[in-house]
This record gives structure tokens, C-alpha cells and sequence, in this order.
């Protein structure tokens, strides 16, 4: 007999007729900001300001966002030197005259904090997620010692040209645990690629987190025609210490293994630039190398606010392949480079993050802090 | 050999000592050194494999209102566990927790979100632990849940007055038409009250189950229904009885005004609670079925005094037994009281409606002889009351399902 009130509950049209409902849902206001406290042993208050001098950053979001920080230094690994740490390896010379760069990666199974309080039992190269962002030049010969200390077995799969041998695929490179295996190749194409593990299954693999960024940067000798654009882009050259470049991997996590993820990040750590916005320096150009590796969804986005962008698809040509973009998308394992300025810009906080609403307020979305200049 | 078991000695004829102490002592001294060893030695470290802990969380009550959602949450994990963060429709939105840090096994926090509802729209609520997992809270309808107020009051009496006291009151008004009954009459309603508490029965037993499935699973739901409504009845005949022989005339209808006033308190929990989440436009038509499906409780409740003659004072009072409870149960309801207490309060009127089944079964046994035989109760008069409540009980039950 009691049937009705829990089969009344989905038919609003009877429901409501009642008019009980006195009090407004809109009185709520959106921008009463309330904090969790003293959250576990994460200490600081959520409402945390991060730049004092500029306005709070939660402003453009409100209350909608996590609650609490995360505890870098127990991860190991910061989202925002992440930015900007490049692994070069170390570099010989060989009997041809080439040059020789080595890199040393390990597998490890490690648990890491992926968004306030949250702990994702991870699998990773060099105990990071994303694993280090590689960076050679077109042309030199790349020998990568891979030792995998994991519980599983697992693989450096590299995207680029290299020979079936080197595929870092079932046979041909995915090695067991203890055991060490070295990928040599050529480095080619010039670009922003990727290297992730292609142990099977594939997807456990991925949303694991064994994934990382694979720059080759063009060698300005082999490209007369865009010479100076060659130059920009090459780590090292007084060209390229003009821009900002920054390493952004659009990643998530499903921490309850149902197939669909409750964390979108940039570079891992939900609403990381969003609590510690990225300052940039309104006078440099900005170049991000930016890598879609999101699981369980097809396609991820860039939108940027405020300004537009050129970019290069999989950053294998020196022209754009999109000019005056604000939004680009970005199939799993799909790359490239975004050039923008602020130079035209009041200083001020810029948002970024994924068209895709529902992964922004799940995690992927943060801010530019432009700056006058960085002191 | 005399094999008779009744003619085996007492196990025992020295009278009980000291030494018979000492082994009720003994049993209990070994039970706790083997907890102390299991807890002191960690010896079931052993079976620590690294898995997480099972983790559980129901949420209890949901308050809506202009800060946003408030909710009530009970764990129920292995370990003490910690919410981290919370979704309102897959988005992360802060939170307060209150108390806030890891909650025990058992224990229940306030969850304060303050999130922009939308007045008659459903919304999510995504609990995620620190070990990722999440429990999911549905809110089918968004209205603002109802605050104590004098007028709220007073209309969800009238409410309770209309579907629960005035059909029992108007079944009781048959009383002088019933009086003039001839034995087969008395027995046909009487049998009539036994079929209409039978589907009383099944129904509160099926919604206490239902709402014990919802309760957090440290009552272990169905097991604490079936306990309590055991437990209601086996009390309700040893008060009934404690004079010998079973209740009868004034007594028995007030048992079974009892019964049914614990089902109604049942019926006005769920009106209540369906207040709570926005069903404040009950349709018309759903009161009057409500109403037209309580009245055979009155002719119930009257059965048994057909013989008496009691006081005005008596007719209101099991009136009010019977009824009142009704607005009891809807002034509870609409301030989102927790499934397991709902739960506790159908299985004991399940209880008390068996225990008047019982009863009045033996009153229509006993018949107007003193000859107690339970073949009566299939004589035709009997049986066709019996159809005859139950019939009724199912085609009104018809005009408040949707
Ligand atoms: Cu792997």
C-alpha cells in the first residue's frame, strides 16, 4: 500500500502540482564558497590563495571544485615543475659524427594522490604521472634502458620511426618484471609524440599511467626554408629561450574500475592549475606541447579563453595546420603544438580546459596567470 | 531395560557449588585468551593481502534547502573511511563534513554541499573515498524539505485525520447495524477482520523489507525486520494473555485497534516522507482510495464488541488508536527520518497485526461455545469473511497503486 510514494517520486507533473515548494532553489547563491576544513592530514583549507595579487582564482568556478591540496613532495612529483622538466638524457658522440642520447627509464608500482586525499594505485615510469617528457633532436641516435621494477610486465612503446623489433609490443620489447631491455633508434620524425606502455591489456596499462611526452625538435640545418622556426623550437638555441614552453598531458583516472573516470586532469592532478595557476610572462610567446592520452573517453579538448592559438598537428610540420584557433580536439594517443601570445593582454587570470563541460567540472581545467614579468 | 526417556535419573542430584561455578568460569576464561591471542599476536596479519578495505556508505537523509544539500551518511566499512571528495551531477563541488575526518565503522556524518539545486529536477550525489571508490545518492525529485512549522503541522494532521482516523471512525458507525448480527454474521465479520489484517500483514511485512534494503547494511536489513516483528508479536500475546486464555470483547478490539493504529503510524511515515521529497500535491484520488481502504479496519475494530456494550468514550478512543497513530507517522515522515527507523516501526506493527490475527482466530474458533476448535474457521460464514476481507483489502489496495 505504501508503493505509491516511492512511485509517485518520478512523476513530477503530479507531484508538483501541490505547489509546496515555497522556497527558491535560485537563493542559493553559487558563489558561497565552503570549505572542508583541516582535510585529513592535507592541512591546508581549501580555499587556499595562490596568487596574492590577483584576485581569487575560485571566483571562476565557485564552489565548484575539490577540496583540499594534494601532498606533492609524498608523490614525488609536482604539476607544476612537470611544466617544464625536460629529460635530455645524457649525450656521447659515436664514431660517425652523430650524437648518441641515452635515457634511463624504470617501471614502478607506486601509489600516488590524484586529486585531494584521493589514492590511485598507479603504474609509472621514473615513479611519475606522466612519465618524463623526453627531448631529443631530429637525427640523433636514441638508446632508452628500460628496467622494469613493476609487478607486471610492461613496455616503452614509442611513437616515431623506429623498426619492428623496437615496436615495444608482445615480442618485441614488453619484458618481465626484473628483467631490462634497451629500444634503439634513429630520431625521427621532428614532432611531439609520445611513448606509452603496450603490455596487454592495453587500457589497464594506459589508465595506469604509463605514458609520457616524446619531443623530437627539429634540427635547423635540415630545414633551410623555416630555419628560424627550427631554431624556436629546438631546446637550447637562444631562439627557444624566448618562448615558454610548457609539457601538458591531458590524462584521467577511473579510481573505482568501472570503466568510466571520476578524475580529468592536465598533467595528472585534478584542478591543479586551477588551484596554482601556470604564470606566464605576457611579453614571451607560449608554445605547449600538449598530448590527449585519456582513457575510456574517444576524443579530449584544449579551449583557450581570452586569445586564440596556431597549431601544428602531431608537430611534424613547421607551418601550422590550424591557424587562429581557440579550441582544438584531440583523439587518444593525438599531439601537437599550440602557439599563442598574451602580448596584447591586461594582465589577469585566463582559463583553460576541456570543451567537454563535463570533463572540466570533473577536473581538466586550470588558469593562466599572466604577468607583467616573472620575478 | 525400561528404554522410557522419562524414567532416565536426573543428570545431576548434588545441588549446585563452587565447583559447578568454575566450569561456567573455565568457558569464558579460554574464549577470552583466544581473543588476545588472535589480537595480540596479529595473527591474522597473515591474511592481509594488500587488497583495499571494503568500503560502504548509505546516506540516511537528504535536507534540501537554501544553502544547498545537506547529508546524512553512515559508514559501514571494514576500516574507518574517508570521504575525499563529492560529486553533485559529475562535477566536484566543496563540501563540509561534519564531523569531519575518517568515520568509523557504524557512524554517520553531515555532509554539507553548497550546491545550486534546481527546484523539480533529479541530482546526483557522488561520494568519492580516498581509495577512489564511490557510492552514489540519488535525489529523484528536488524540492525543499519541509521545516517545522505550525501550520505544516496542522495540515499534515488534517491529512493524517482524513486517511487514517475518519475511516476507522466511519467503519465504527456501522457498529449499531452490526449489533442486531446472528452468529453467522458475527463469525463472517470477524473472519472478514482476520482476511483484512492477513493483506495488512503481507503488506507491511513487504515494505518494512523493502525499506530495511535501503538502511545501511550494519542493520542487516531483513534479519532485523523478521526479529523485531517476531519480537512485537511474541510480546503483544504475553501482555494479551497475561490474565490466561485469550482477549476478548473490549480488550481484543483494542489489540486490534493497536495493530492496525502501528500499520497506519506506517502509512503516515511513508505520507510523510513523501512530503519530505515534494509528493505534497497528493493526488485527490490517492487520499480518497487511502481513505475508502481504511474503513473496513473500523468494521474490523468493532467486530469483537458486537456482544458489549461499550462507551461512547471507548468508540473514540479506539478510533484514535487505530487512526491517530497516522498523523504520528506523517509529522515523522516529513522530517526524512532514517529507512531503518521506518523499517523497525513497519515490522513492529507487522508484529502486532499477526498477534490479532492470532486472536481473532480464536475468538471465531471459540464461536459463542466454549468447544475451541480451529476447524470453525472453515465453515462457509468463515471463509467467505475471510475472501470477503481480503478481496476488499485488494480491490481498494487497487485505487492508491500507480
Ligand atoms: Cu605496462
Amino acid at each position: 500500500m505504501l508503493r505509491w510514494t516511492q512511485a509517485a517520486l518520478s512523476r513530477r507533473s503530479l507531484l508538483l502540482g501541490g505547489g509546496a515548494a515555497t522556497i527558491g532553489a535560485t537563493t542559493i547563491c553559487a558563489s558561497k564558497t565552503v570549505a572542508q576544513e583541516g582535510h585529513g592530514d592535507h592541512g591546508a583549507p581549501a580555499t587556499v590563495q595562490m596568487s596574492g595579487t590577483t584576485p581569487s582564482q575560485h571566483s571562476a568556478h565557485g564552489a565548484m571544485i575539490t577540496v583540499g591540496t594534494v601532498d606533492s613532495d609524498r608523490n614525488g612529483f609536482h604539476p607544476t615543475e612537470i611544466l617544464t622538466d625536460w629529460y635530455t638524457g645524457t649525450v656521447t658522440d659515436l664514431p660517425d659524427g652523430r650524437k648518441l642520447r641515452t635515457f634511463e627509464i624504470t617501471a614502478e608500482d607506486k601509489e600516488i594522490e590524484i586529486a585531494p586525499g584521493v589514492m590511485f594505485p598507479a603504474w609509472t615510469y621514473n615513479g611519475r604521472v606522466p612519465g618524463p617528457a623526453l627531448r631529443a633532436t631530429e637525427g640523433e641516435r636514441l638508446r632508452i634502458i628500460f628496467r622494469n621494477f613493476g609487478s607486471h610486465p610492461h613496455s616503452m612503446h614509442f611513437h616515431g620511426i623506429h623498426s619492428a623489433r623496437m615496436d615495444g609490443v608482445p615480442g618485441a620489447g614488453v619484458i618481465a618484471p626484473g628483467d631490462e631491455f634497451v629500444y634503439e633508434f634513429d630520431a625521427r620524425p621532428f614532432g611531439c609524440h609520445l611513448y606509452h606502455c603496450h603490455a596487454l591489456p592495453l587500457a589497464r596499462h594506459l589508465h595506469k599511467g604509463m605514458y609520457g611526452l616524446f619531443v623530437v625538435d627539429p634540427d635547423p640545418a635540415r630545414h633551410p626554408d623555416h630555419q628560424d622556426v627550427a631554431k624556436s623550437r629546438l631546446l637550447g638555441s637562444p631562439e627557444n629561450a624566448e618562448w615558454q614552453e610548457l609539457a601538458m598531458i591531458m590524462n584521467a583516472f577511473d579510481t573505482n574500475f568501472d570503466g568510466e573516470n571520476e578524475f580529468y586532469a592536465c598533467n595528472t592532478i585534478a584542478h591543479c592549475y586551477a588551484k596554482e595557476p601556470i604564470r606566464i610572462e605576457k611579453d614571451r610567446p607560449v608554445r605547449i606541447y600538449l598530448v590527449n592520452i585519456t582513457e575510456f573517453d574517444p576524443i579530449n579538448s584544449f579551449h583557450l579563453h581570452g586569445n586564440f592559438f596556431d597549431y601544428f598537428d602531431q608537430g611534424t610540420t613547421l607551418t601550422p595546420t590550424l591557424r587562429m584557433v581557440d579550441l582544438i580536439m584531440q583523439c587518444q594517443a593525438q599531439r601537437g603544438l599550440l602557439e599563442f601570445t598574451y602580448r596584447e593582454h591586461e594582465a589577469g587570470l585566463y582559463m583553460f580546459h576541456a570543451h567537454q563541460s563535463e570533463f572540466t567540472e570533473l577536473g581538466w581545467m586550470g588558469m593562466f596567470d599572466v604577468v607583467e614579468t616573472l620575478s | 531395560m525400561n528404554e522410557n526417556p522419562r524414567n532416565f535419573p536426573p543428570v545431576s542430584t548434588t545441588a549446585p557449588g563452587p565447583r559447578h561455578l568454575l566450569w561456567l568460569v573455565l568457558p569464558l576464561i579460554v574464549l577470552v585468551a583466544a581473543a588476545l591471542w588472535l589480537l595480540q599476536g596479529d595473527q591474522l596479519r597473515g591474511f592481509n593481502n594488500g587488497a583495499p578495505p571494503v568500503e560502504n556508505l548509505t546516506v540516511e537523509r537528504t535536507v534540501l534547502d537554501e544553502d544547498g544539500l545537506r547529508l546524512q551518511v553512515r559508514a559501514g566499512s571494514s576500516e574507518p573511511m574517508t570521504i575525499a571528495q563529492v560529486q553533485v551531477d559529475s562535477a566536484y563541488w566543496q563540501f563540509r563534513q561534519e564531523p569531519s575526518g575518517a568515520i568509523s565503522r557504524g557512524d554517520t556524518a553531515w555532509v554539507a554541499i553548497p550546491f545550486p539545486w534546481v527546484l523539480g529536477e533529479a541530482h546526483k550525489v557522488t561520494f568519492v573515498t580516498n581509495t577512489g571508490a564511490t557510492f552514489d545518492h540519488e535525489i529523484p525529485v528536488a524540492v525543499p524539505t519541509s521545516k517545522v512549522s505550525g501550520g505544516g503541522l496542522a495540515s499534515q494532521a488534517l491529512l493524517g485525520a482524513f486517511v487514517g482516523i475518519l475511516p476507522v471512525a466511519i467503519g465504527l458507525l456501522c457498529y449499531p447495524a452490526l449489533r442486531g448480527a446472528g452468529r453467522n454474521a458475527m463469525t463472517f465479520l470477524l473472519a472478514m477482520t482476520v482476511g483484512l489484517l492477513a493483506f495488512l500483514l503481507v503488506d507491511t511485512m513487504i515494505e518494512a523489507l523493502e525499506l530495511a534494503n535501503e538502511a545501511a547494511p550494519v542493520f542487516q536489513g531483513a534479519v532485523m525486520v523478521v526479529l523485531v516483528a517476531a519480537a512485537s508479536f511474541l510480546a503483544l500475546v504475553a501482555i494479551g494473555r497475561r490474565h490466561g486464555g485469550s482477549p476478548t470483547g473490549l480488550a481484543l478490539a483494542t489489540y486490534i485497534a493497536i495493530g492496525i493504529g502501528l500499520h497506519n503510524f506506517g502509512e503516515g511515515l511513508a505520507i510523510g516522507a513523501a512530503f519530505a521529497a515534494g509528493a505534497a500535491g497528493l493526488g485527490t484520488f490517492l487520499v480518497l482510495g487511502f481513505a475508502l481502504h481504511n474503513i473496513t479496519e473500523g468494521i474490523g475494530i468493532a467486530a469483537p464488541i458486537l456482544n458489549i456494550r461499550p462507551k461512547i468514550v471507548h468508540f473514540l478512543g479506539l478510533a484514535m488508536l487505530a487512526g491517530g497513530p497516522a498523523v504520528l507517522g506523517i509529522w515523522l515522515g516529513s522530517l526524512a527520518v532514517a529507512p531503518h527507523w521506518t523499517a523497525i516501526a513497519l515490522a513492529v506493527g507487522a508484529g502486532a497485526i499477526a498477534q490479532v490475527i492470532v486472536e481473532v482466530t480464536a475468538l471465531v474458533a471459540k464461536g459463542h461455545d466454549a468447544r475451541g476448535d480451529y476447524t470453525r474457521m472453515l465453515n462457509s460464514a468463515a471463509f467467505g469473511g475471510l475472501a470477503a476481507g481480503l478481496a476488499f483489502m485488494y480491490v481498494t489496495a487497487m485505487l492508491v497503486k500507480i
